[in-house]
């Protein structure tokens, strides 16, 4: 999993049937200190997240397709799986 | 999934033929303000793309799963069509 920002939706009604009724996020890779990234990537919403939330992101097909639409075998590599409440380092 | 902007087509007679008949398409990937990022890269179309939209595409195993999933060789397949800019909220 990666920690992630959320900071944006994206709204596509030509899409693969799998991604019907999913929310799709534009999230921004965060560090573990909360500093972003360069890497973008889009996620499908599985937990009500909300643009500016922290959040966790699974990038392996079974898990995110399962977690995002209910069944596995998707054309889906990234999920939101959760929302982070806050990161403790030593 | 990754946003992204096609721009190009890519003709090839001789393939595997579990691609023929599918649309192969340049795309560059691009940030959340929309700029460019990284290198082009070669996708298979699963929704009907166009030269100069915005698209995302699905990365992995997964890509292959809009086709026929156990012999379609792709790891970038476009899978959905961003139905404009300002659909990107941020």
């Amino acid at each position: 999993m990666i920690p992630a920002r959320v900071v944006g939706k994206v709204v596509a009604t030509q899409k693969n049937h799998r991604y019907e009724n999913a929310r799709m996020m534009l999230c921004q890779q965060i560090t573990p200190e909360g500093d972003e990234t360069s890497y973008s990537v889009l996620a499908l919403d599985s937990v009500d997240a909300g643009v500016g939330d922290t959040v966790l992101i699974v990038q392996e097909g079974w898990g995110a397709s399962t977690a995002a639409t209910g069944k596995v075998g998707a054309a889906i590599d990234s999920a939101i799986v959760g929302v982070v409440d806050r990161i403790d380092l030593l | 999934m990754q946003l992204a902007r096609v721009i190009g087509t890519v003709v090839a007679t001789v393939k595997n033929e579990s691609l023929h008949g599918r649309k192969l398409l340049v795309v560059q990937t691009v940030d959340r303000n929309l700029d460019a990022i990284g290198k082009p890269m070669v996708a298979v179309d699963a929704v009907g793309a166009g030269i100069g939209e915005l698209v995302f595409w699905c990365r992995g195993k997964e890509a292959s799963f809009p086709f026929k999933r156990e012999d379609t060789p792709t790891d970038c397949t476009i899978v959905g069509i961003v139905d404009s800019e300002q659909h990107v909220t941020r």
